[in-house]
């Protein structure tokens, strides 16, 4: 089909666009129309982003220049970052965040999947809490009323992935268990919060919470956030784990009762292991789902990273570069999920277990 | 079934204690399992209660008939303030349901379409493909709604400098208006023609894959139910005089009046919805394709069907199977979705919810109406696609 007419210079691209992009009527008008979308859509773009794009000054600069106005971000990456926390205390969110990348980085590389890997988290979300709570070690308190931006988008969804972990477990076996009663009431839990929109579980946390509780308790806003994503989330990890549990090959399964393993030690020592190293990249999906759905929390009044992009945007001054805001934000979300839903599709060719459920 | 987990065998039978028995155990731990979430539940219930009481909030779904007395800006029932509570949740449901079934049908479309794109043998479309599927999925979705929301109040124009189609359409920042259609005899014929149409296009693709099946001989089904679809209302249209009445918008202050409109609030929370479901229903439109396998569409090719034929008659319907069921996820994700709305103030089921809790301080009821209502939609699609998933698996035949 493809007839390879090399002449010249252009000679090679030429063939390639033909074998492309040409091959057929309809796909050379596929390529046409694509073409044309291209051209009428990125020089406009990069003119725009780039070309007439300020990158300090105020907004009557950027109104002068009249391409995009990153001096906005320029001006308030601080709080878009940070949020509202002190300023010359934001260092310690800074620490934060970093602590947080190195995290995942070590948890990344498969040689680390140890039992250590859960204490790490436990202790780096302990170590974030110092940090940004402060209160000890010479640092000044920070009430968390003031936490915000990225920092809390990774502490609302880390403590949200790693604290539902065990209860997730718990409620997988519970699902799969012989006991009727059990049984019924996993997976009553399970179908209710999977069958509620978050939004709904948020103003649950928001409202209802307080009214929980006896006279006289109070639990703050960002821990009522925190236990409602905690509760929502651990519903969708369980099917997760279930998927790897019902992977298992049944051998496993007798060969541990064969050897006179009680349940408990069944499962921590020969089913759980292998079941969970199976889920690790769908884990990693409802990770990045967490991540995105924590913007939510905007919703009860709580500054993520979306909320504080919204304060900094709120600035009369400002206000017309909302593009600009929302793109640096949505940047910011992009690095996070594309790198971690690029590595599970590694993951997912390494360990070639593209977990299939049944 | 599983043999029982007891002491390895040895010389001596294993005593055997009443407390190790595995069936005293069972029951054991679901006694303690329900002694427990009933004391979980007591204790919050009683907490509540004592809460409620201490506030002086009356407990139960009374206040459903009292009188709302706010207003809500879209309805596709009547609704004044005067209604009743009930009244006004009723109509954020259908919002609701009005934007969840057009996001499902626009997030369908626009995602087969992007799913085909991926697996092109155009590099460049399969290439523009790829890069929307991940420009859109891994951004949260709130983020996208605020920014098509700003994008529309802000970056639109006023509704006095409006773009202008035939002085009859008008997009500016208080959305898109257009001409609606006067509801008179003429109208409604039209528009049973159509339905008539449609129907008799089905029966048609019925009928004709029936011959096909018996008697081998092909009809050009798409042939003719377009004459069906758009013939029959034309006829109709002409021979009613060939003339509708339309409402055109026209500016009055800084404002239109006359014509629907498409409100600033629902056009971003449907494009949101559909751009970014789409991205996944396009994912999950290749994956369902890849599945079947490529010697299905070698013999189909080696028959001389032609490309489009392959993957209408070939492949799509094998993948279906496999499309179907993450498709009703998918459906069931952009249905919770859309309570974003509440976000950006377009009064769905939540946001009138909200209102009705902040107005009245009955909590408990408004956040168990709306847990309520979206497990039982959640339900109602999943028995829908389940049906519609067994319909299609017989069809195919035995595997």
């Amino acid at each position: 089909m493809a007839s390879t007419t090399r002449s010249g210079l252009l000679g090679e691209p030429i063939a390639w666009a033909k074998r492309n992009l040409f091959n057929t009527p309809a796909n050379s008008v596929f390529s046409l129309a694509a073409l044309w979308l291209l051209w009428k859509t990125i020089p406009p773009l990069v003119s725009w982003a780039l070309i007439k794009a300020t990158w300090t000054g105020d907004p009557a600069a950027c109104r002068a220049a009249g391409g995009a106005c990153w001096a906005f971000v320029t001006e308030k990456y601080r709080l878009i970052l940070f949020g509202i926390y002190p300023f010359e205390e934001q260092w310690r969110p800074l620490l934060a965040v970093l602590l947080f990348i190195a995290m995942m980085l070590v948890t990344a590389n498969p040689r680390f999947w140890k039992r250590w890997l859960s204490w790490m988290w436990l202790g780096g979300l302990a170590v974030v809490g110092v940090l940004m709570w402060g209160g000890v070690l010479g640092l000044a308190q920070v009430p968390n009323e003031r936490w915000g931006g990225l920092p809390l988008t990774l502490i609302l969804s880390t403590a949200g992935i790693v604290l539902s972990f065990p209860l997730a477990v718990l409620l997988a076996l519970g699902r799969r268990s012989k006991l009727p009663a059990v049984r019924a009431g996993c997976v009553a839990y399970i179908e209710l919060w999977r069958g509620v929109p978050l939004v709904s579980v948020l103003f649950m946390a928001s409202i209802m919470f307080p009214l929980f509780l006896p006279e006289g308790f109070t639990i703050d806003k960002l821990l009522r956030a925190q236990l409602g994503i905690i509760l929502f989330t651990s519903a969708y990890i369980a099917e997760t784990i279930r998927g790897g549990l019902q992977a298992i090959p049944r051998g496993q399964y007798e060969a541990a009762d064969a050897l006179g393993l009680s349940y408990w030690r069944k499962m921590r020592l020969v089913i759980l292991p292998q079941a969970l190293r199976l889920v690790i990249p769908p884990l990693v999906g409802q990770f990045i789902t967490t991540f995105k759905d924590t913007s939510l929390v905007i919703i009860i009044g709580l500054y993520d990273l979306l909320s504080s992009t919204k304060v900094a945007l709120s600035d009369p001054q400002w206000r017309s570069f909302y593009a600009e805001g929302y793109i640096v934000a949505a940047l910011i979300y992009f690095v996070f999920t594309f790198f971690m839903s690029r590595y599970s599709q590694y993951l997912e060719r390494r360990l070639n277990t593209g977990v299939r459920r049944g | 079934m599983d043999a029982p987990a007891s002491l390895p065998p040895s010389a001596a039978p294993p005593r055997h204690r009443w407390w190790n028995d595995e069936h005293f155990r069972g029951i054991l731990y679901q006694v303690l399992l329900l002694a427990g979430v009933t004391g979980l539940g007591w204790f919050l219930v009683s907490n509540t209660l004592a809460n409620l009481g201490a506030r002086h909030i009356a407990t139960g779904f009374g206040f459903l008939d009292r009188e709302a007395a706010f207003g809500i800006s879209e309805h596709v029932i009547d609704y004044t303030p005067t209604d009743s509570y009930f009244r006004a949740l009723l109509v954020g449901l259908l919002n609701t349901v009005q934007v969840s079934l057009i996001g499902i049908v626009l997030a369908t479309l626009l995602g087969v379409v992007i799913g085909i794109a991926r697996l092109s043998s155009n590099w460049l479309v399969a290439r523009l493909a790829t890069v929307y599927v991940e420009a859109l999925r891994n951004v949260p979705l709130l983020l996208q709604l605020f920014l098509w929301y700003a994008l529309i109040t802000e970056g639109l124009p006023r509704a006095r400098e409006a773009l202008n189609l035939f002085d009859a359409v008008f997009l500016s920042n208080r959305g898109l208006r257009i001409p609606a259609l006067v509801w008179d005899g003429r109208a409604i014929a039209v528009v049973a023609a159509a339905v008539v149409g449609v129907i008799g296009s089905w029966m048609l693709a019925r009928w004709s894959r029936r011959r096909m099946e018996r008697t081998g001989h092909y009809f050009p089904v798409l042939r003719g139910s377009l004459g069906l679809i758009f013939g029959l209302p034309l006829l109709v249209f002409l021979v009613g005089g060939a003339s509708l009445d339309f409402d055109v918008p026209h500016l009055a202050g800084f404002n239109f009046a006359g014509g629907s409109n498409l409100t600033p609030e629902l056009a971003a929370l449907l494009i949101g919805l559909t751009v970014y479901t789409a991205a996944f229903i396009a994912e999950i439109v290749r994956g369902g394709i890849l599945a079947v396998s490529w010697g299905q569409s070698e013999a189909a090719m080696a028959l001389g069907l032609s490309r489009m034929q392959v993957l209408r008659l070939v492949v799509l319907p094998q993948s279906l199977r496999v499309i179907i069921p993450p498709l009703t996820s998918q459906y069931l994700n952009l249905t919770k979705n859309s309570t974003l709305a509440v976000a950006i103030g377009y009064p769905d089921l939540v946001s009138v919810a909200n209102t009705a809790i902040n107005q009245t301080g009955q909590a408990v009821e408004g956040v168990s109406i709306i847990m309520g209502v979206y497990l039982a939609i959640g339900l109602a699609l999943s028995l829908l696609m389940n049906w519609y998933n067994k319909r299609i698996a017989l069809r195919g035949g035995g595997r």
